[in-house]
């Protein structure tokens, strides 16, 4: 099969909707089209029973006891904020001090600088140079005053996974309340809320092959029973803690993309991780000076962070421009300073700036694969040909001990 | 049985087909994040671009004043909670008595936090006193709330009159046109607002999104945090699809008012009319109040409205906002215009929207006649329970 370019290989940023979820939604728009809240007629109680349905193909992908502990919202972001906030706001006298990783997505660390600007304390933990958090510095942040700590499932731009269970029983001794945003883990790897003995979960639908604009918190609610309050006030949807008309077409598709999720993710982590494999080797085979971003063990299939020294990264991403990859996060794509999750890891800024993530989904190929191995390796030899640095090195300048003038 | 006939086009409206198809691509072709620099990212941030346009030029405001959110009740919080947060030292909000909870519970939110807030009240005909207003705008107030089309009645209030003397007092106007646009002309500058909020299921959009206008230069925190989306105003991965989709239903919707006002109402006005004739002492809620073209909310004489509709399975339509249904409750609306209790149960409220037809209008005037006799026969009338319900409705106010 040929590629079809352009190749998506963002598969963190945002995947493709699967037309299997398309379809499960189109029947909700124009025919069945009734406001789940609706008691008094037939359109309504349709709505609520497919409603009702998704939050059961949720809480079974999350192997939730019950569906009622399913909290739809309009994305991770929302549900980060929900999660933090709400937990901060209704265990205020219990303790003002929260616990996360400097390498967590912008909705949560900026949920919690909005927290210390009321009051509350965070200590934003750093990460091991292969990403993961060190179990015993959590436990040394840990006070009599801790209510929260935020750990995510996998990172968004490097992809590793973090030791879930020890985190929840860590938390659970301490009786401290632990929320996990899985917005890139749910679906792609297997994720157990009462294994991983995670308090709050957060995903969304749109990184799980669903549309854009509906996730989901998953809220405990029997040992110990969560509470949380509110950011959305109104009508008293989702047991009051999320009021707004449900959207129910949008609710079909994530309850389908996790069913599809969960029948397939056997076999389609293994293929991707697959692929994974071979697109790193791949590079590894054909260049020199590559650099493996984050654990290499502890990943999600899907997910290959690498540095292309001496190769500028917006140049290298021009260079591919047929394929869709990006330089890290897509939220903080527009700024043009080395990520802050590379910088956590201890890459230095030369190497951070020749970063690239690529993003293995549902819908790639060994094809595309291929393609890219190949794409790749003739940019990054064209860009290190003209580059002067690699020729220093070819000739084998340390550039460490090089002293460089001001111009 | 076939699909009931729909006149609750108030609680939610069947998404367009030629909006579904237009939504479609962007969900399995251009599904790119909008936030991502390649070309999939690209074309979904031109279609987000395009909608924006598409609603700026529906509301008569610039793109930039638009920010997407995930409907109306998130926009409703964000201009409350957002104005009063970005104006520190005014801890005064006005809003009315007979406000959408998604207003009516941000509010309440504000008054357990420390803030004076007063709620207007209505006359007999649902609409405000613009007098009450004038006295109680001042220097402190941050925020004058307003629901400008009544969800349950369609009354329509003077809110360019409001707006002005809002802002002598330098307070912010925000209004809540959820159920006014694409049924009656919504220009920001005719009505002089600050803020807006619209929901795209109202009008045609699916639901889980909405939007609210933001005039340049308005106090506004956000309510979300996170990246950099909207301007910082309202962070999260932009709804693409649903997106295109709001700014398409808004431009035809808005494109189409005149047409389809005109013929709706005519129906509304022919249900009244024939419903009327056939329900002696029925009396229609706000009827001497300006009010939306396809909204009808009629009280049943001697009966409860959800009795009636009970018995009438063959039209889907409700008996109070949708939002906050399920129990026979009179209305606070209606109470809060002086309705007595027991009347004001037997409210139903009949929406007609861009499908109705007039067989489907006379065939509900049937089906609603025919329904409340024999309710009225029957003796099942449920009046009894009216007025506890009245004392936990009062209450609750």
């Amino acid at each position: 099969m040929a590629v079809q370019l352009p190749l998506y290989l963002d598969n963190h940023a945002t995947t493709r909707c699967d037309p299997r979820v398309v379809a499960a939604m189109l029947p909700y728009f124009s025919e069945n089209y009734g406001n789940a809240a609706s008691k008094t007629h037939v359109f309504g109680r349709i709505a609520e029973e497919a409603v009702d349905k998704a939050r059961r193909q949720l809480a079974s992908l999350i192997g939730a006891t019950t569906d009622k502990e399913i909290v739809f919202t309009s994305g991770a972001t929302e549900s980060d904020n929900l999660a933090i906030k709400g937990v901060a706001h209704m265990y205020r006298d219990k303790g003002d001090h929260l616990i996360t990783l400097a390498t967590e997505h912008k909705a949560v660390l900026d949920s919690h600088h909005a927290l210390e600007r009321e009051g509350f304390r965070t200590t934003f933990l750093g990460v091991k140079p292969d990403g993961l958090v060190d179990l015993d510095e959590l436990k040394a942040a840990m006070t009599d005053q801790t209510i929260l700590v935020s750990v995510m499932a996998v990172n968004n731009e490097i992809g590793v996974v973090q030791p879930l269970a020890e985190i929840g029983k860590i938390c659970k001794e301490r009786g401290v309340l632990f929320f996990c945003d899985a917005a890139q883990a749910v679906g792609k790897i297997p994720l157990n809320v009462e294994e991983l003995g995670i308090d709050i979960l957060a995903f969304t639908a749109h990184k799980m092959y669903g549309p854009k604009g509906i996730g989901a918190l998953w809220v405990r609610r029997k040992a110990p029973r969560v509470r949380l309050e509110p950011l959305l006030h109104g009508g008293g949807h989702e047991r009051g803690l999320r009021s707004g008309t449900l959207a129910v077409p949008m609710i079909v598709a994530f309850g389908e993309a996790a069913a599809l999720a969960q029948s397939e993710m056997p076999n389609e982590s293994k293929r991707i991780l697959a692929l994974r494999t071979r697109l790193y080797q791949g590079l590894q085979a054909k260049l020199e000076h590559i650099h493996l971003n984050g654990s290499w063990e502890h990943r999600a299939p899907g997910s290959l962070n690498v540095s292309f020294a001496y190769v500028e990264g917006e140049s290298l991403l021009m260079g591919i421009s047929d394929i869709a990859v990006s330089s890290g996060s897509a939220c903080t794509s527009a700024s043009l300073e080395p990520s802050y999750v590379l910088k956590a890891l201890g890459v230095g800024d030369e190497l951070a700036h020749t970063s690239i993530r690529f993003g293995i989904g549902r819908f790639n190929t060994e094809e595309d694969i291929d393609y890219t191995i190949g794409r790749v390796v003739e940019v990054v030899n064209r860009l290190r040909d003209m580059s002067p640095l690699w020729e220093m090195v070819q000739e084998g300048i340390d550039l460490s001990t090089v002293s460089w003038t001001g111009h | 049985m076939s699909d009931p006939i729909y006149l609750d086009h108030n609680a939610t409206t069947p998404v367009r087909a030629e909006v579904v198809e237009a939504m479609l691509p962007f969900l399995t072709q251009h599904f790119g994040n909008p936030s991502s620099s390649h070309i999939f990212g690209q074309r979904a941030r031109h279609a987000v671009d395009q909608a924006r346009e598409q609603i700026a030029a529906a509301l008569g405001c610039k793109p930039h004043e638009i920010l997407f959110t995930s409907g109306g009740t998130e926009a409703n919080n964000l201009a409350i909670r957002g104005v009063t947060a970005a104006l520190p030292y005014r801890k005064h909000v006005v809003t009315t008595a007979v406000e959408h909870p998604a207003t009516a519970e941000p509010c309440n939110y504000l008054a357990r936090n420390g803030y004076r807030v007063d709620r207007l009240g209505v006359d007999a005909d649902g609409q405000v006193d613009l007098d009450e207003l004038d006295r109680l705008v001042d220097t402190q107030t941050a925020l004058v709330t307003i629901l400008h089309a009544h969800n349950e009645t369609g009354v329509i209030q003077p809110t360019l009159d409001i707006a002005k003397l809002a802002h002598r007092h330098s307070a912010v106007v925000h209004a809540d046109v959820a159920q006014a646009i694409g049924k009656i002309a919504v220009n920001v500058e005719d009505l002089r607002v600050d803020l807006l909020s619209i929901a795209g299921h109202k009008l045609g959009a699916p639901k889980g999104v909405g939007a609210l206008y933001v005039r340049t230069g308005t106090p506004l925190s956000p309510l979300l945090l996170g990246a950099n989306h909207e301007r910082g105003l309202r962070p999260g991965t932009e709804n693409v699809a649903s997106i295109v989709a709001l700014g398409l239903a808004c431009q035809l919707a808005v494109g189409e008012l005149e047409r389809n006002s005109g013929r709706i109402a005519g129906l509304r006005d022919n249900l009244w009319q024939s419903l009327q004739a056939g329900i002696p002492g029925m009396v229609c809620n706000g009827e001497a109040s300006p009010r939306l073209p396809n909204t009808l909310s009629v009280r049943f004489p001697r009966v409860t409205g959800h009795a009636v509709l009970a018995a009438a399975p063959e039209i889907a339509a409700s008996t109070g906002s949708a939002c906050h249904d399920g129990s026979v409750t009179a209305p606070a609306v209606l109470l809060a215009m002086g309705v007595d209790a027991s009347e004001a149960a037997g409210t139903v409220r009949l929406s007609l929207g861009r499908t109705t037809s007039l067989d489907d209008v006379q065939q509900a005037v049937g089906a609603l006649v025919r329904s409340w006799r024999r309710v009225i026969e029957a003796g099942s009338h449920g009046g009894v329970d009216v007025e506890v319900t009245h004392v936990d409705l009062l209450a609750q106010r």
